[in-house]
């Protein structure tokens, strides 16, 4: 009888563990970015982190967009 | 630091696509997918303009608001990007936006679209920065390399200015100055033309 018991039991408990629920999605958060982190333009080698030094280098850059600083007076 | 802005000076854009071809080759952007075109208003009417379109990295970017799967993320810069592997390809963005910037390719049979794809401000994605997977999926990242857009860079009338706001516009405003020209550059009129202007599509019809 005991043997039957815990027969069923078994049967019972396992039968039932396919009925668990189980999130299989990722936790979405309305208005939130969910994708993976990016990385600052100034942490790459050329700048070792030093946002300073990458703002510099992207100021004079877009300062070659200004022909008339480089050309100077006469060129105006 | 402020932040990140293309300026097309409508007066020098020569509608040479120089800037598309430069975006299209730098990016290696696939075949049916224009980051970024020339529209050209009232096109063969003397005093045409025209302008270089692409992703204007809106403030307050209506795709990031529509995105159902909010793949889209702002970078510290002011840069619009998004996460390839979060969208899903359903074209709200498409939709939301007014420059008509997120574009789709075609990924299978029947117009199938893949995976929205825009201009990046050559900023690349939220991949390790120049790695084979961000160049395919994103294309060059040359602001991680101190440089700016391949387009603005590229243009070989400096109409399209790229960069840091405060300086594109400084550099506008002293070409403005030197064109001898004062308040009418700015603003609504010259934008959209002086009130009571007509239409210059009233031509007659053949």
């Amino acid at each position: 009888m005991r043997t039957l018991v815990v027969g069923l039991a078994a049967i019972v408990a396992l039968g039932l563990a396919g009925c668990g629920e189980q999130p299989q999605v990722v936790q979405y958060k309305q208005g939130k970015y969910q994708g993976k982190p990016d990385a600052k333009p100034w942490d790459s080698p050329e700048f070792g982190g030093k946002q300073a030094d990458w703002e510099r280098a992207i100021n004079t850059r877009a300062q070659h967009q200004n022909e008339y600083a480089r050309t100077g007076p006469s060129g105006r | 630091m402020a932040r990140m802005k293309f300026l097309c000076d409508a007066e020098r854009c020569i509608e040479c696509n120089g800037c598309v071809t430069a975006c299209k080759n730098t990016n290696e952007v696939p075949w049916g997918v224009n980051r970024r075109r020339v529209v050209t208003m009232n096109d063969g009417v003397p005093g045409e303009r025209s302008i270089s379109v692409a992703c204007m990295h809106c403030s307050d970017a209506p795709c990031m608001a529509v995105c159902p799967v909010d793949c889209f993320y702002k970078t510290e810069e002011g840069v619009v990007l998004h996460d390839k592997d979060l969208c899903i390809g359903c074209g709200y963005c498409f939709y939301a936006c007014p420059f008509g910037a997120p574009q789709f390719p075609q990924a299978g049979a029947f117009g199938l679209r893949g995976k929205m794809d825009k201009c990046t401000f050559c900023a690349g994605g939220p991949e390790k920065d120049n790695s084979a997977d961000e160049f395919s999926k994103y294309g060059e990242n040359r602001l991680a390399m101190g440089k700016l857009p391949a387009c603005a860079e590229m243009c070989s009338t400096k109409a399209l200015l790229g960069g840091d706001g405060d300086i594109i516009a400084d550099i506008y405003r002293q070409r403005v100055l030197t064109r001898g020209k004062g308040s009418e550059v700015w603003g609504w009129g010259t934008a959209y033309g002086p009130g009571g202007q007509k239409p210059p599509a009233a031509q007659p019809k053949s």
